[in-house]
């Protein structure tokens, strides 16, 4: 009789499944997964390494290339680590923008991610439809960083600028003028505000869309119901956050339970699952997408009403204005000293975290009093999730692995770092 | 986090007297200082007692503390040749594999910081553990009390070489495979020592020391001086301002 063998096999790292550079060796029994060996570091960059060697503001853009489909919450982490260390606090203004554009960017990942996670399981309508929301999502970092993705629009003592008047309309081309020209700007109008304002109050009906095409959807639910079930313990145990950890039925959310910047003045639910599976999670991060619409409506409120600063005047960390420059020798020597030396943050360690859209992204800071972070260390929330993919994907099938893989929401960037 | 931050770093002190030194606080999160010995019992504890109950390991990273502290530009004193313009020093990324600085004995060199997380008592804690051998640093590993302690020890092991016993899977996670030495090491180059091309006549991907200069633009700097200072004087000057204009007002009202 033949003797039969478990079969091993390679999945990625140039799947399209795999979600980037994921290189899982799988232990095969026929078509059941024995055990999974995830291989990373195929994008390892050392940025907590070049990071040493930069004063602390240069290294912001390499944030937005870490989990490089939330930019803008992986700068928040940093930008908090070192202001606890200067003891800054941004002003008003500035914290709402940055609530705001955290929820922004928590909706185009869940957009990339229903987007992608519908093509891994055969559904390719919803990847169009999510798309054409993502592309003004775009539009809005454009507008207010000048980047489409990778925007270094946080800094130390607030954000770069504040938001702009104007919202840059869709030119004449061949294919756009008349009627469907006038119906593309109809939103651009106005100011950024505006944009985001009209792109919020209509975007609850797209999210309907999504959901007739996937939520009773028999296929959607035959791949994903009972998939990859994670208990409350075992989420604990292996390090989960985010939605990975509230579609197990464990309710904790850091804009919640820990606030920063202005998460404790808004009004917003969390959702929880109660099966812990992969329809849960896909659940909870589609009701995660409504909450995100409610928040930005808020912050759009309070952002119309008060005016203000967006940076802090503190000119031992914080450049002054091109215009304060031009006429005042001080000021110039501020901008000369923090363009070529950077400020020395005081000696200390913190850890500052942020809700990121795919869990709890921190950042853990220590400076020995130098313009340069002594050890800056990412705690990205894909790595934990990664890790217990064994556990996960054992006794399921290898098509299930792919389900599985996808409603992890993993980004190579931040796994990898 | 209802327990002010005094409490619960007294409460460390009289579950674990000595074995533990505790830290100051810092945002909200406590420090301890643990050695390797009662590493484990320690976390242990952390984990199990109703008091603590840190469910969570959240984040476990390796330091190397090697040249901490040093800047490259000295910026106190001035000689005749004016103030020092030439960048002194070895630090992040100003050396190449053959020029790299020699690790001398340094007390305490490796440590390995690890963020906890309770949600019984939304409360965080740091513990730190520096292992006690410099050329073979060996700490105990954390995976059979928290499991997501797997991979972070893996990556810390890759990064910085540190040796966790009792880890059952002890591989590199980071580095290509093959890949030797320790990268985030204060002593490894930052321009790395080896680079990949692939070779036409060979047919194969050939590894070759890396070519590139060491290049960082700024120089290292630890400043302490008074410019930091300016907050707490203006803070002081606003409270005095305010205490001025209370005083204003109570004397007002008691007039009226």
């Amino acid at each position: 009789m033949a003797e039969i063998r478990n079969y091993t096999m390679n999945f990625g790292p140039q799947h399209p499944a795999a979600h980037g550079v994921l290189r899982l060796v799988l232990e095969m029994d026929g078509e059941t997964v024995v055990r999974a060996d995830p291989h990373v570091g195929l994008l390892h960059r050392a940025t907590e390494k070049l990071a040493e060697s930069k004063p602390f503001n240069q290294s912001i853009g390499y944030l937005d290339r870490l989990d490089y489909m939330s930019m803008m919450c992986n700068e928040h982490a940093y930008v908090r680590a070192i202001e606890q260390l200067l003891g800054i606090e941004p002003p008003p203004r500035a914290q709402y923008i940055r609530t705001m554009f955290d929820e922004i960017t928590r909706f185009s990942n869940h957009l990339l991610w229903i987007a992608s996670c519908g093509i891994d399981l055969g559904a390719m309508t919803v990847f169009l439809y999510a798309f054409r929301e993502r592309e003004m999502v775009m539009d809005m970092y454009e507008a207010v960083s000048g980047a489409r993705m990778h925007a270094g629009y946080y800094r130390p003592g607030g954000v770069y600028r504040d938001l702009p008047d104007h919202m840059a309309p869709y030119k004449e081309t061949r294919w756009t003028k008349g009627k469907s020209l006038k119906r593309r700007n109809e939103w651009r109008e106005g100011s950024l505000l505006d944009f985001i304002e009209a792109f919020a109050v209509d975007v609850p009906d797209k999210i309907d869309e999504y959901e007739t095409l996937l939520t009773d959807n028999r296929i959607w639910k035959q791949r994903t119901v009972g998939i990859g079930v994670l208990t409350p313990e075992k989420a604990l145990q292996m390090g989960c956050s985010g939605v990975m950890l509230r579609g197990s039925g464990v309710e904790w959310d850091l804009r919640k339970k820990q606030p920063y910047a202005m998460y404790d003045q808004v009004d917003f639910d969390i959702p929880v699952g109660v099966g812990g599976d992969c329809y849960d999670r896909y659940l909870v991060r589609v009701e995660e997408m409504r909450q995100s619409a409610k928040i930005i409506l808020q912050c759009v409120d309070w952002l119309k009403k008060n005016p203000g600063h967006v940076m802090l005047k503190n000119f031992k960390v914080i450049p002054p204005t091109r215009e304060e420059m031009k006429d005042d020798m001080e000021a110039l020597i501020h901008h000369f000293k923090l363009f070529t030396e950077g400020y020395c943050v005081p000696e200390g360690e913190t850890y500052a975290a942020v809700e990121a859209p795919k869990g709890e992204f921190g950042c853990y800071l220590v400076s020995d009093g130098a313009n340069k972070p002594f050890r800056v260390h990412f705690r990205a929330p894909g790595f934990a999730h990664l890790s217990g993919i064994n556990e996960m994907a054992r006794g399921h099938m290898l098509a299930d692995t792919v389900a599985i893989i996808s409603t992890l929401d993993l980004v190579f960037g931040e796994v990898d770092r | 986090m209802s327990a002010t931050p005094k409490a619960i770093s007294e409460m460390f002190r009289d579950r674990f007297g000595d074995r533990v030194a505790v830290g100051e606080t810092f945002s909200g999160i406590v420090t301890l200082e643990v050695d390797t010995d009662a590493w484990l019992e320690v976390c242990r504890a952390l984990r199990d007692e109703e008091d603590f109950s840190y469910e969570q390991l959240t984040d476990l990273c390796g330091l190397d503390y090697l040249s901490y502290g040093q800047s490259e530009w000295d910026t106190t004193d001035a000689s005749t040749d004016g103030f020092g313009r030439a960048v002194e020093g070895m630090g992040p990324g100003r050396f190449d594999w053959a020029g790299r600085p020699e690790a001398r004995n340094v007390k305490q060199r490796f440590g390995v910081v690890v963020h906890l997380l309770s949600f019984r008592h939304n409360r965080r804690l740091r513990i730190r553990c520096h292992a006690p051998d410099e050329g073979m640093p060996i700490v105990p590993s954390l995976v059979e009390i928290w499991s997501s302690a797997n991979w972070y020890e893996r990556e810390a092991f890759d990064l910085f070489g540190i040796i966790f016993e009792g880890h059952p899977d002890l591989r590199r996670i980071m580095t290509d495979y093959g890949f030797t030495g320790h990268p985030f090491r204060k002593d490894f180059p930052l321009i790395g020592n080896v680079e990949v091309r692939y070779d036409s006549q060979k047919k194969r991907v050939v590894y070759e020391p890396v070519q590139i200069e060491p290049r960082v633009g700024v120089p290292r700097v630890l400043r302490d001086d008074s410019r930091y200072k300016t907050d707490e004087v203006d803070q002081a000057a606003d409270a005095r301002a305010e205490q001025i204009a209370a005083e204003d007002t109570a004397a007002n009202g008691r007039k009226s």
